[in-house]
């Protein structure tokens, strides 16, 4: 055997699955999905079919149910969106109806078979053409009858039998726990070329749903735990993070930070794809830097979108008026959006699919966010993390630039915990601090990296003044220390000395 | 109209189905006399009517009449029982 058979994918429509499946589900095949209660296995056995319907070929699909009437899936997927009886009256949706029947009190005499089951799902596939069935939940079937043995070798028949169908299948299978036996029944696993997992875990007192590809059968898929939400009106989205790649191109057109003495020091401006970090304890000017980047932003005609996670709409207003710019005459003049929200509102992922909606329908030039800190209390460190890969890399890859910032904890010196997960990811850190000199609080700010340019090392004594904002001074000299806390005073010719020992 | 009206979902022509044929009709001259109606359906070539009455497992008895209806699944090789479930005296 010296050919190869390529297996060919399906893209399910899901989104973020197709990205961590490599393309989709291996087309013609029969694909596992095993998850404890709750884990949205019947939503994911649903949209499969939905998404179908809804692609481009329109393909019909059969959902067999096991568990739940066809009335309940129904009434329950409304709430996603779905009209599913609208389907079935455009033939594109069937259901084979294998639920317990309250009237029916099934008696056993002697051996039996599931011809009947597999003869009304054929008759199904073949009525309305699909390419697509789901069955949920497969093991829901020992429940109806006392022979178990039966069951499982009447199930494994269906299983192989529905593979000579020349459709996609998915079946779901119930779990007991989120870290053991992939199904209850073990036999569902044998049927199955492929094996999905979806868990709904506790992790430090949050709720959180990941999906993982176990196997896909001589195909290629992306490993580990995705995390993923169900959204009304779009179902399970599959935050597919590290499955992005590195592709984004890097512009070297400049934009402005919206202070003129601030694009001196980054050499010119910001890069116009780049991600800005600001780090500042609280007071420090952290969201008047954020209003002068997208002032600057609308200024220049760009559209600007804010997520604020700390004030109110009253409060952003009237810090900003303080500070000469008028975001209410910046929202009418439609370039400019402000998006508040409690992160208390949701969880992380859900958080980072809004965001993710909001700039793909306002198609924003400049993002910030005020702050990422506050998005931190309600995550765990994981999701925090993949979140911030997951929207940095979105947001680079439409060339949006990026302003977040970060709340360091001590007053002066330090970093955030902010800081230390996300310095990697961008492409330039500000850093705001507070200066204690000769009895006095003062400002002090630096650029700490500006990736790909030159960029002014010194630190900046800075000022807030009504009215104006934020007004860069010049730098301080004949000090030490400033970035850590510890300041000490270098004499005159001590500096001149250490700058001489650099010279040619 | 007869005193017992019975449906017998079988499949094809399987050694399963043909036993649960010959089991009921054997039971039934014997205890029913001609007093009985059994219709046979062949879900592979009926499937339409397998989905109405929600059939999953093969041979499914459905007793219709009398009251109560009965639901009894498998090859009926066991008489006794069978009777039992019937409410044949």
């Amino acid at each position: 055997m010296n050919h190869k058979l390529q297996i060919e994918k399906l893209p399910t429509g899901i989104a973020g699955f197709d990205k961590i499946a490599n393309g989709g589900l291996p087309k013609g095949r029969t694909t596992l999905v095993a998850g404890t209660s709750g884990s949205a296995k019947t939503v994911f056995a649903s949209q499969f079919l939905v998404e179908g319907i809804l692609g481009k070929d329109n393909e019909g699909g059969v959902l067999v149910t096991f568990e739940e009437s066809p009335a309940d899936i129904r009434r329950n997927m409304m709430s996603l969106g779905w009209a599913i009886d609208e389907w079935e009256r455009d033939g594109k949706w069937l259901f084979v109806d294998a639920s317990p029947q309250a009237d029916h009190n099934i008696d056993e005499v002697g051996d039996f078979d599931f011809s009947a089951l597999l003869a009304r799902i054929e008759y199904a596939v073949r009525k309305i053409d699909a390419k697509r069935i789901s069955l949920d939940s497969l093991g829901a079937v020992f429940s109806h009858f006392a022979n178990s043995s039966t069951v499982r070798r009447e199930l494994f028949r269906v299983g192989t039998a529905v593979k000579q169908f020349g459709v996609t299948a998915l079946m779901t299978a119930e779990r007991t726990s989120e870290y053991g036996d992939i199904a209850r029944y073990n036999v569902e696993e044998f049927v199955a070329d492929n094996v999905i997992i979806l868990r709904n875990v506790l992790d430090d007192t949050k709720r959180r749903r990941t999906m993982e590809i176990l196997k896909f059968r001589g195909t290629s898929h992306q490993k580990g735990e995705f995390p993923f939400s169900v959204i009304p009106g779009e179902g399970i989205v599959v935050i597919a993070l590290s499955a992005l790649e590195l592709e984004q191109r890097s512009s070297t057109v400049r934009i402005t930070s919206g202070n003129v003495d601030m694009d001196e020091m980054c050499g010119g401006g910001l890069f116009r794809d780049s991600i800005v970090l600001v780090s500042g304890a609280t007071g420090t000017g952290k969201t008047l830097m954020t209003t002068g980047f997208l002032a600057g932003g609308a200024r220049n005609g760009e559209r600007c979108l804010l997520f604020a996670f700390e004030e109110s709409r009253e409060q952003l207003m009237r810090n900003a008026t303080g500070w000469g710019v008028d975001y209410e005459q910046m929202e009418k003049d439609g370039n400019f959006k402000i998006v508040c929200a409690y992160p208390e509102t949701g969880s992380l992922e859900d958080h980072y699919i809004s965001i993710k909606s909001e700039i793909d329908s306002f198609k924003p030039n400049r993002l910030a966010v005020d702050s990422l800190s506050a998005l931190e209390r309600v995550s765990t460190r994981n999701s925090f993390r993949e979140f911030l890969i997951g929207l940095t890399s979105y947001i680079k890859h439409q060339e949006i630039a990026g302003l977040f910032t970060a709340t360091a904890q001590s007053l002066t010196g330090g970093t955030s915990v902010t800081e230390e997960h996300i310095s990697t990811l961008t492409d330039s850190i500000v850093l705001l601090r507070y200066v204690e000199m000769g009895g006095e609080i003062r400002r002090g700010l630096t650029v700490l990296k500006m990736r790909g340019s030159m960029h002014d090392k010194n630190i900046r004594e800075y000022s807030i003044v009504d009215g104006k904002g934020m007004q860069i001074g010049q730098p301080f000299r004949h000090v030490a220390g400033i970035l850590t806390g510890n300041l000490r005073y270098v004499a005159p010719d001590e500096l001149d000395r250490m700058s001489g020992l650099f010279k040619d | 109209m007869k005193q017992y009206l019975m449906k017998l979902f079988i499949a094809g022509d399987s050694s399963r189905s043909e036993r649960a044929v010959k089991n009921l009709k054997q039971l039934c001259d014997k205890v029913m006399f001609d007093d009985y109606e059994i219709i046979i359906i062949d879900v592979l070539e009926q499937p339409n009517i397998a989905e109405e009455e929600k059939i999953i497992a093969t041979p499914t008895l459905l007793k219709l009449n009398p009251y109560p209806q009965r639901r009894i699944i498998g090859d009926l090789s066991d008489s006794d029982k069978l009777l039992g479930i019937l409410g044949v005296k």
